[in-house]
């Protein structure tokens, strides 16, 4: 199959392998393109023919070969086609866009990974590449807060680590129901939970603006440097080649300068109302 | 600067320009009198231009005047701009063909007709440079913009007419052309008749001008020309107070009262970025036939003072006008710095005078100016 162009402007065709419900609104497609290489937080374009481009996080191990994994959302047209394909399908896609987490960056330190919601998806990468190179890090904490206990993503894989006991696994939900015997609360409240050095500590948040707002906040607090707190910001795309103006977030452009932005260099444009 | 040689032609030769150009095979586009204004169009002879109007600009007030000379080129610019002819309202960038064997996407072949502008102000150039930076000199090249841009002749035009509503002095964009033409020609009046000082400004416009029948030009008409250039200057409309320092003063001055005060007035209609130059932004529709088996992607302007622009799943990230007028105005002169290296703005006076209700970028960034918080905690 024909690689991404370079030129990046106009989707390949690739091919829909497996669909796989995540949560009542949210499912994961696991999308066969060819060679691909990407880096942890870097997201593609996904265009359901005739209806639209939407953007989406790179959620699988960027280590393995094979499909591309993408969880989606339904929320509008594009993205409640895309959640529709079939194994066979096709589907448009080009990529891949966007900074990286500093994961390579980040060896000898500890790190933590802090995901609210869907926030998790682009996570996931950065969660593969840290514990396949284990040995490289201090402390490792992944910390996952979600609604409810139905909308807890990826949970099978999720079990799976919290066995291993060289990384602490934390999820808690904004409202139990009667099986959840987990945390309850925000996510932030995990945070003191784990155990780092923060001269040394790297966090990695990414979920709804306010939640990595509040996390960043509990961070600082916790000793942790602004310049060593990443997030990954979110706004309307339609190019993601830098040209289309709309996911401007003052001096930034989010396609090209992020998603991951370093937190001390958008802190400032954080606490700007509607900027 | 060191002053040229220039170079003469008489009204016959500017025609004589005009019929070159088409011989050359380049697609014409000049100003010309439609729907009372001053428009950008075809232009297939002299009779085509503008001659002996003028145009009276203020805060929303656009109005085609007679002169009482036949001056060519005396007036200032008007609500078209050159970007609709190199990035175009509306640019098809694929289209999609379903089959039995599957889907194909299919890019849109670059067009290739080359363009020649006849009219090219300052400000104009410096906004095309603006907008070259955007689409060019990032990772990835518009390909569309490109094909046209690297095949457009320029024939720049120096402003001694400035408008009501131009600030190009203030900003460092004009009047007089500096480079980026091909040819750039000065609008003199002597022994009653028109004459044009033409600068040259690249091999293809020396080769144009070869020929075209001209002179040298004597020094007095050089320094005539030059003289209607620098009284061009001290005649504009508008200023931008303190330009150099308005990038870091809207930085500081994000949450100001008077982006409120501007919101009451703004009626977010767009229509200052449709006729701003250097505003690039842009959307993209699907449109798919009735049967489901083709379907194309069109990109089309766009304008951050739509709802739709922010939109993120739930509503749009600007939802009040006042962040809306904000976030364009801070693009043109500050942010603008941060992500491309150079300003938004060009001081055309567009956005002053197609504005419904007459917004004035230069006084409202006065009117931060003046009240400016960190002035203030200086002062205080």
């Amino acid at each position: 199959m024909a690689r991404v162009p370079e030129a990046a402007s106009v989707p390949i065709v690739a091919r829909v392998r497996a669909r796989r419900r995540e949560t009542h609104d949210t499912w994961t497609l696991s999308i066969e393109a060819g060679e691909f290489a990407f880096e942890p937080g870097q997201f593609n374009m996904l265009y359901a023919f005739g209806i639209g481009e939407i953007p989406v996080s790179l959620s699988g191990d960027p280590g393995a070969p094979g499909p591309l994994i993408h969880t989606v959302r339904a929320v509008g047209s594009a993205s409640q086609a895309i959640t529709r394909l079939r194994p066979g399908d096709p589907i448009g896609l080009r990529g891949p866009f966007g900074t990286a987490w500093p994961v390579d960056e980040s060896t000898g330190s500890d790190v933590l990974v802090i995901g609210g919601g869907l926030g998790l998806a682009p996570l996931r990468p950065a969660i593969y590449r840290l514990l396949a190179e284990r040995d490289r890090y201090g402390q490792i904490a992944v910390l996952y807060g979600t609604r409810s206990p139905a909308d807890i993503l990826y949970r099978r894989e999720i079990e799976r680590w919290r066995r291993r006991l060289d990384t602490a696994v934390e999820v808690t939900v904004d409202h139990a129901d009667a099986g959840w015997h987990g945390h309850v609360g925000v996510v932030t409240r995990l945070i003191d939970r784990a155990a780092f050095d923060p001269d040394h500590a790297v966090a990695l948040v990414c979920g709804p603006e306010i939640m990595m707002r509040f996390a960043a906040n509990t961070l600082q607090a916790a000793a942790i440097a602004p310049e060593r707190i990443y997030v990954a910001m979110e706004r309307n795309m339609k190019c993601a080649i830098g040209q289309c103006g709309h996911c401007q977030f003052g001096p930034t452009l989010v396609c090209r300068d992020g998603a991951v932005m370093r937190y001390d260099r958008v802190r400032p444009l954080l606490t700007v109302r509607e900027l | 600067m060191a002053t040229r040689q220039h170079s003469i032609l008489t009204i016959d030769g500017v025609a004589a320009l005009l019929d070159a150009l088409r011989r050359r095979g380049y697609r014409v586009i000049g100003p010309t009198v439609r729907d009372q204004a001053i428009v950008y169009d075809d232009i297939t002879s002299l009779a085509d231009l503008p001659r002996g109007w003028t145009d009276e600009q203020g805060a929303g007030r656009y109005r085609l005047a007679r002169r009482d000379d036949d001056a060519v080129f005396g007036f200032a610019v008007g609500p078209h701009s050159w970007k609709k002819f190199l990035h175009s309202p509306a640019q098809r960038l694929w289209r999609t063909e379903r089959s039995a064997d599957g889907v194909r996407i299919i890019a849109e072949p670059v067009s290739a007709k080359p363009l020649a502008f006849v009219g090219v102000r300052s400000c104009e150039l410096h906004a095309i440079a603006i907008q070259d930076r955007v689409l060019l000199e990032g990772a990835y090249p518009d390909q569309h913009y490109r094909a046209r841009r690297e095949a457009a002749f320029l024939v720049a035009v120096n402003c001694t007419e400035p408008g009501g509503t131009c600030f190009c002095a203030s900003m460092n964009t004009g009047p007089k052309a500096l480079g980026g033409y091909d040819l750039a020609l000065t609008e003199i009046a002597a022994e009653g008749e028109r004459r044009f000082a033409v600068d040259v400004g690249s091999a293809a416009g020396s080769g144009l001008l070869a020929e075209l029948p001209h002179r040298a030009a004597t020094p007095g008409e050089t320094a005539a020309a030059e003289a209607a250039i620098a009284g061009a200057t001290g005649r504009m409309g508008r200023a931008m107070p303190d330009a150099d320092e308005v990038p870091a003063l809207l930085r500081r001055n994000l949450d100001h009262p008077r982006w409120e005060e501007v919101a009451d007035r703004c009626l977010t209609c767009g229509n200052c970025t449709m006729v701003c130059p250097t505003c690039f932004c842009t959307t993209v529709e699907d449109v798919a036939s009735l049967d489901g088996s083709a379907s194309e992607h069109v990109q089309h302007w766009d304008s951050c003072f739509t709802m739709d622009f922010s939109y993120l799943h739930g509503g749009s990230v600007r939802a009040s006008p006042r962040s809306r007028y904000r976030q364009w105005m801070t693009h043109k002169l500050s942010t603008w710095w941060d992500q491309f290296g150079t300003s938004g703005c060009v001081g055309c006076g567009r956005c002053i005078s197609w504005c419904p209700v007459g917004i004035d970028i230069t006084e409202e960034v006065a009117a931060i100016r003046g009240s400016d918080s960190a002035a203030r905690g200086r002062e205080g």
